[in-house]
């Protein structure tokens, strides 16, 4: 039973395809975020991908490493994701997956986390610096509170690898379209297809989602003809930062328009 | 206790292990097969060894430090000179291992991350030696406070990135460094310098350096007849501690101590003691001790040396000090400083201001020994790159004009 998985398999049987929308919690202050956030559900995204803003997100380009440090000049605290969470889950129904490093979750205490997560109305995690082979609390715990868990899976994964990030993923598996980091490319790697060629191999049941390097309908699109899910989350923050909420809410519209049809 | 010295990870005790992108799992897997058929193949051993014999001037040797040593209390003074390694530092002994290790994996580009220069001037003399193109990531703060060793990167035909993100030091540096890797992974090998990150680089690269404990020991009983009462060596990631260690660790009767950069002080929030402050946390792949806030953010660590700012520690010694085989001290800004002035006006060395903190965790822990003890001191570096600092520090700039 997952809220994410349920709305990605409708959207997919419904041929309508699937946005999935990042945006950093606390960008510029908390209060902003909910907003912005909420905006996005309301206007074309299917499932939220809340970040946490950490010190050290190795995982992510410029826009969202000068985001999130803005977040946390801003005064950002961790305990501001649940409120976050909560605030948003109250005005939608989209699932929200927060997505975080994976320390900041250690160090709050992973039972904790989980807990709190789950109390304020998230979903479950993404996690992009933690493998399943370093997760053991995690399963456990989220298997206990029935959360939702992404492992990610690279174009250079293995065989064995892929099959273990299917098994154990519960909503989606990332499927990390290019060897990179976060922020819009002109073209979506080829290697994105392969990817999910690999999760399909592994199963037939697993939903899986590409991300990185995704910022126009076109892109969208064409990720959905093959995947059960596209992952935009520099190009929104950069309109955001370009223009607030209004800016947007029309990159939302723009490049979830191919799916609406 | 016995066996300390059979660990190979991933694990040391509950710290270590893997926590980066999956992206880089690969590689990381590759570098760990790569390494273990080294280390078993007898032509990658022989090679290793001619280079360290031909090129870095291995063995280094042993000077009594007799000057010196009347300032710490009753206790003989030895000095493992690693200083006088070509480049500098102890840094060139991971770095020619891992480099030919690219050279095994077919990668032509070789990235790494720097803090006070010498790890940087050691890959691009490794990148030199091999033909390998060199990209080094090195803060914004650093290559100000480094800059002579930026210019010897550059002469060397290295290319470095000063880092703008973050605190802008060695932390942000790895950020980066990481960052490249992921994307460029197929033809870049990521030469990091210290026992910190992903496995299996705490392991490798503790292995490379092991030759500076290996030799000591040895050194100690041919020309001494005895082994060390202690052992001293200053600790920012932990590379050339563990070096210095690891043949050691099952010596029951040889203590351990590791000198962290205290800053402005133990009792100021202005420091880089990791072991002594930090909290158990995940970072840069490893779980180990780190400087964090109530959080989970990542601290800013503070210390004159540039080579011991950093607020993580490697995963090993974060298990040694739990299991009490190592001591963990912190050394202030200005009692390395007086320790690294007292050496070069006692000795005539010159040491860096990374090693300046040894020296001073030597002086302090001399006066703690029995009389006839001795402490032997890795001089991981010599303090040429610090001259500026230094001189500031001193006012010495000042005077002569």
């Amino acid at each position: 039973m997952s809220a994410t998985s349920n709305v990605l398999k409708a959207n997919k049987s419904s041929g309508k395809g699937s946005l999935i929308g990042y945006f950093p919690a606390g960008f510029p202050t908390l209060d902003e975020s909910v907003d912005a956030a909420i905006a996005m559900c309301k206007n074309g995204v299917d499932v939220l991908e809340l970040g946490v803003p950490y010190s050290d997100p190795v995982m992510d380009g410029l826009v969202i490493q000068q985001a999130t440090e803005s977040a946390l000049e801003h005064g950002f605290k961790l305990p501001q994701v649940f409120e976050a969470v909560k605030r948003i889950s109250a005005a939608v129904d989209t699932p929200i997956l927060v997505m975080t490093y994976w320390n900041p979750v250690l160090s709050y205490g992973v039972e904790r986390f989980a807990t709190d997560l789950k109390e304020a109305g998230g979903a479950g995690l993404i996690t992009p610096d933690l493998i399943p082979d370093e997760a053991k609390e995690w399963l456990e715990v989220s298997d206990k509170l029935q959360l939702d868990r992404v492992f990610l899976t690279a174009p250079t994964s293995s065989k064995e690898r892929i099959q273990n990030a299917c098994d154990l993923s519960r909503g989606f598996v990332y499927a990390v379209s290019t060897m990179g980091i976060t922020g819009a490319r002109d073209s979506v790697d080829n290697l994105a297809r392969q990817v999910v060629a690999g999760v399909r191999g592994a199963s037939s049941e697993q939903n899986t989602a590409v991300g990185i390097g995704i910022s126009t309908a076109e892109q969208v699109n064409d990720v959905n003809s093959y995947a059960d899910g596209a992952i935009v989350g520099s190009a929104f923050v950069k309109a955001y930062a370009s223009g607030g909420v209004e800016a947007l809410t029309a990159k939302v519209i723009e490049v979830s328009a191919g799916l609406q049809k | 206790m016995t066996n300390l010295r059979e660990q190979v990870g991933p694990y040391f005790g509950e710290f270590g292990g893997r926590f980066v992108p999956e992206s880089l799992i690969a590689a990381l897997d590759e570098l760990d097969s790569t390494y273990q058929a080294a280390k078993l193949d007898p032509s990658f051993q022989h090679e290793l060894a001619e280079l360290h014999r031909t090129y870095t001037g291995r063995p280094s040797i042993i000077t009594e430090a007799k000057r010196f040593a009347e300032h710490a209390g009753p206790v003989r003074i030895f000095l493992k000179r690693e200083d006088l390694n070509h480049t500098g530092s102890h840094k060139i002994n991971n770095v020619l291992g891992q480099a030919l290790l690219a050279k095994r994996m077919d990668k032509t580009r070789i990235i790494a991350e720097t803090g006070a220069g010498q790890h940087g001037v050691a890959s691009a003399t490794a990148a030199a030696l091999f033909g390998l193109e060199c990209v080094v990531y090195m803060g914004e703060v650093d290559t100000q406070r480094q800059a002579l060793n930026v210019a010897r990167m550059e002469l060397l035909g290295a290319t470095v990135v000063p880092v703008t993100t973050g605190s802008r030091t060695l932390k942000d540096a790895i950020n980066e460094a990481l960052r490249d890797w992921v994307a460029n992974v197929d033809n870049t090998h990521y030469l990091l310098g210290t026992v910190a990150g992903p496995h299996p680089f705490p392991t490798m690269v503790r292995d490379f350096h092991s030759v500076i404990g290996t030799e000591a020991r040895k050194q100690m009983l041919e020309e001494f007849g005895f082994l060390p009462t202690a052992l001293a060596a200053c600790v920012g990631g932990g590379s050339n501690a563990i070096g210095l260690f690891h043949a050691f660790l099952d010596d029951a009767d040889v203590e351990l101590y590791g000198f962290e950069a205290a800053g402005d002080g133990m009792d100021t929030n202005r420091h880089a003691a990791t072991l002594n402050f930090g909290r158990m946390g995940v970072l840069h792949g490893a779980k180990s001790y780190m400087l964090q806030d109530e959080d989970g953010q990542t601290m800013e660590s503070h210390s004159i040396s540039a080579g011991l700012d950093y607020p993580g520690v490697g995963p090993e010694h974060a298990w040694l000090k739990d299991l009490g085989r190592a001591k963990y001290w912190g050394i202030s800004d200005a009692e390395a400083m007086d320790a690294l002035r007292l050496l070069s006006r006692t000795e005539g060395i010159i040491p860096a201001i990374e090693t300046a903190h040894a020296l001073a965790g030597a002086l302090k822990l001399g006066k703690t020994l029995e009389p006839g003890s001795s402490i032997l001191v890795n001089l991981s570096g010599r303090g040429d790159k610090d001259m500026e600092t230094a001189a500031k520090y001193f006012g010495l700039l000042d005077k002569k004009s």
